[in-house]
């Protein structure tokens, strides 16, 4: 570590101003500041500091997706070869078909994100922040597996510009910027994002997956999208092959979904992570979960069409639900940040989820815009909070007098 | 007796070199320095020159928008100098003393049985004045302004804090005569914050105060917690607060009637060989305290005050006027490898990515300086409010303050905060946001506003 510590000491002076390399100031200060932790020291105010820093958060965050992430990469596979007729035994072969499909999407979200950050950090003259690195492992994670990179590029370089930095960079953004990057995806390229086609990969990545055809008789939709389109009153969910999905099968995840959303198991991992490290908050991870229960239980009694008759467990295991309350509506930056307004922010993102899916049929779902537009509300919701705590103060002293 | 007051809200901060209730022997100083800076508000202005002679409770200074309000030297010697800064700003007086303690002549007497006025006087002209500080803007009270209580907090709970019990030991006598004097100065009441765990022996036995009793985590001992929840500060409101240490000083000098500025202090932290209590005088250069007492003294960091709010000095440094701790802890000027992803067992966080909260709460950490950390803007969310016992919404204060918006810290309750109350939350930070400066800067800018 010595060495390296030498070496970067030795070439720190090209990256500082007037230097060679002055205009990659940011990209290596962003790899020092990984590398080893500042040598900064207390100047004034407290002579300690508690260690945790943004980095540590973050990559808490990070650690927390990867469950989701490994089980969406053999999920992808799983799909792929279902549907293809293939030997599903073959766990090598569906776990290089995830990731020949799901590594590229990682690596372009990365790169893109991360090229602006150094760019703005760069030209800010600041230090690289950290926020992508959750961001753009939540971009790959909310899109169908058949999303192309290059709209994936675009949209992470839509939503990391304007939902980001034009606010100012990390902790500065109104909205959570990997649902801005998959609403900027949604509402672009509709027949890219959804529809039966795009949740499973049919044809061969880089020469993985075999060339066998996909089968007859498949159908490749999401769960919440066969009820959208149920004639039944209560719709028969089922797999890609057809064959009835049981309250298990959405609780493990091996159905059709956005990479990283299938497994309600894979998320239960990550917000234990979260929740036990004190990351996430668990005011708002609980209420988004009673929110949504209980407005899907509300429609479960009145049963007017399939939609509403999905009993309301399943309301909570299917789509984006679980991966949007633990990992996007906990967002601090975008959250409410105030104790009280946790409740309120999760509570109502959970209620208009549900009420997106069942009274709007053009959304199968319903988390990507309940996250986004209570990210709009979130100050309201805080400005009522802290007018509370100025009436007590005003009433408190108007007692006095 | 009063009603428990149970804080729930607070973190204790466990630090290796801890003193015991011992007393080390420590040769008397013979340097002294009186910073200005150390009395928020005042405008010096100097009445010695180099090489007069002066006695304990001799003037040194006096504040130009208060001119009654002296500054007295806590020995007698000679001015050895007037150390002046850019624009001629007094940086400090320097006195060498001579070892004589000769005092001025101070009136002996029981302040109970003067008159407001006469006590106010005496408080003025004596220098005792300025260790009474003011909510709001916590800076040295304004003697123009009457104010509605008086509030001492009889314990520290800051990290390594001394114990005051120990420290007032036996002197009943010299607390109430200085709680007598104070009473004289309000028409409300005096309050004294005591810890249910202490045996607060002196407090309980003072006569003519409001005794309330606490229980919690640090701050509980912060004045400014206490004062909210007896009595909090409204706008237009002022409450004054004294340290129970200063009282006694009060009182000696009412007892004996001449000037004693012996002062009793902790010398602690890690990098201490024998943490322990010191007698000493107030403003004293600390060198020979620091000499061959200090484990590796060419990377420590001398703190005069606690950790979480003290000043740093240099190893030859002086003594704060409000201090009755020094600290010395291993300075943090290390890089350290990948130490965000590291599982960190030896460092301290209260987050609970980090293994600290498993480790049990009486584990002792050996904390350095470094800051552990870039700053960033607000990321992470009520992190502050688990460390701010007030009804407060501590990081939309803070804001307010960085937006500079007078009205919004008013109905925030900037009126009832010192930077020292947010001292835990920049320590729980992890944006490293400097909270206490803000928070001065802001108290600093409201006063100037409301001029």
């Amino acid at each position: 570590m010595k060495a390296l510590r030498n070496f970067l000491d030795k070439v720190k002076p090209n990256f500082e101003e007037g230097g060679k390399l002055a205009m990659f100031r940011s990209v290596f200060d962003g790899f020092e500041t990984f590398l080893f932790v500042p040598n900064a020291t207390a100047k004034q105010g407290t002579h300690i500091h508690d260690c945790i820093d943004s980095k540590r958060v973050m990559s808490m965050v990070v650690i927390a997706l990867i469950p989701a992430l490994l089980f969406g990469i053999y999920n992808v596979g799983y799909q792929h070869y279902l549907v293809t007729g293939q030997d599903l035994s073959d766990v090598c072969g569906i776990v290089s078909f995830g990731l020949a499909a799901v590594l590229p999407k990682i690596f372009v979200s990365y790169m893109v994100g991360l090229g602006i950050e150094f760019v703005v950090a760069q030209y800010k003259k600041e230090e690289i922040q950290e926020g992508f690195l959750v961001s753009g492992m939540l971009i790959p994670m909310i899109v169908p597996v058949d999303c192309p990179l290059w709209m994936l590029a675009v949209a992470t370089a839509f939503s990391v510009i304007l939902a980001k930095e034009v606010f100012g960079g990390t902790g500065m953004n109104i909205f959570n910027v990997a649902l801005i990057a998959r609403a900027f995806l949604f509402f672009s390229y509709p027949t890219a994002m959804s529809g039966d086609e795009v949740w499973i990969a049919t044809d061969p990545i880089l020469g993985l997956g075999g060339d066998a055809s996909v089968i007859d008789g498949m159908t490749g939709a999401t769960a919440l999208g066969q009820v959208a389109v149920a004639e039944s009153a209560v719709a028969t969910i089922t797999d890609a092959m057809g064959n009835p999905l049981t309250t298990m099968d959405m609780f493990i995840g091996l159905i059709p979904g956005s990479i990283g959303e299938t497994s309600k198991l894979a998320i239960l991992i990550g917000a234990v992570i979260l929740l036990v490290s004190g990351i996430a908050s668990w005011k708002t991870m609980i209420s988004v979960f009673v929110g949504g229960a209980l407005t899907a239980y509300l429609f479960n009694t009145i049963g007017a069409s399939p939609v509403m008759n999905l009993p309301w467990y399943e309301h909570l295991l299917l789509g984006g639900f679980c991966f949007g309350a633990v990992f996007m509506a906990t967002d601090p930056v975008t959250s409410a940040r105030t104790e009280c307004g946790k409740y309120v922010f999760g509570f109502l993102v959970g209620v208009i989820a549900i009420v997106i899916r069942v009274m709007n049929p053009g959304f199968p779902e319903g988390m990507m815009l309940a996250i986004l537009l209570m990210n709009l509300f979130a100050p309201l919701i805080d400005f009522f909070v802290v007018q509370a705590n100025i009436n007590r103060r005003l009433k408190r002293a108007n007692k006095v007098k | 007796m009063a009603e428990l007051i149970r804080i729930k809200r607070g973190l204790d901060i466990k630090l290796k070199g801890k003193a015991g209730q011992i007393f080390g022997k420590l040769e008397p100083a013979t340097l002294f320095s009186v910073r200005p800076d150390d009395f928020q508000g005042v405008k010096p202005k100097v009445v010695v020159k180099e090489g007069d002679a002066v006695k304990a409770g001799t003037v040194l200074f006096y504040d130009k928008e208060n001119p009654e309000m002296k500054f007295v030297s806590p020995v007698s010697g000679t001015v050895l100098a007037v150390n002046r800064g850019d624009r001629r700003k007094v940086l400090d007086l320097r006195i060498q003393s001579d070892g004589a303690n000769a005092s001025e002549p101070f009136e002996k007497c029981d302040p109970s049985k003067l008159s407001a006025e006469k006590v106010k006087e005496i408080m003025l002209s004596s220098g005792f004045w300025p260790f009474i500080k003011q909510r709001p803007y916590d800076i040295v009270a304004d003697p123009k302004q009457e104010p509605k209580a008086i509030f001492i907090s009889g314990f520290d709970t800051a990290p390594l804090a001394p114990e005051y019990d120990y420290i007032l030991e036996g002197k009943l006598e010299e607390f109430q005569l200085g709680v007598n004097a104070l009473a004289k100065l309000t028409k409300g009441k005096v309050h004294i914050g005591i810890n249910i765990e202490n045996a607060s022996k002196v407090y309980k036995g003072t006569k003519g105060v409001q005794i309330h009793e606490f229980e919690g985590p640090h701050p509980t001992g912060n004045v400014g917690v206490q004062i909210h929840h007896i009595d909090p500060v409204n706008k237009g409101e002022v409450v004054w607060c004294v340290n129970p240490q200063d009282v006694v000083t009060i009182g000696t000098a009412f007892k004996k009637g001449l000037y004693d500025f012996s002062k009793i202090i902790i010398l602690a932290g890690s990098c201490v060989k024998k943490p322990a209590y010191y007698r000493t005088t107030y403003f004293a250069q600390l060198s020979n305290l620091f000499e061959s007492n200090v484990l590796n003294p060419e990377n420590a960091r001398f703190i005069s005050g606690n950790v979480l709010t003290g000043r740093q000095i240099a190893p030859d440094g002086f003594l704060g006027a409000y201090d009755s701790q020094v600290t010395v802890i291993p300075e943090g000027n290390q890089s350290e490898f990948l130490g965000w992803i590291m599982p960190r067992l030896k460092k301290f966080s209260v987050n609970h990515s980090y293994f600290s909260w498993l480790l049990g709460s009486s584990k002792e950490y050996d904390l350095d300086t470094n800051i552990n950390g870039g700053q960033r803007a607000f990321i992470m969310s009520g992190e502050y409010d688990k460390v701010f016992p007030m009804d407060i919404l501590p990081e939309f204060l803070v804001k307010a303050i960085l937006a500079k918006d007078i009205d919004r810290m008013e109905q925030l309750g900037i009126y009832e905060v010192a930077p020292e109350d947010f001292a835990l939350c920049e320590f729980v930070c992890t944006s490293k946001i400097e909270t206490q400066r803000v928070v001065r800067e802001g108290l600093d800018f409201l006063r100037k506003e409301m001029a």
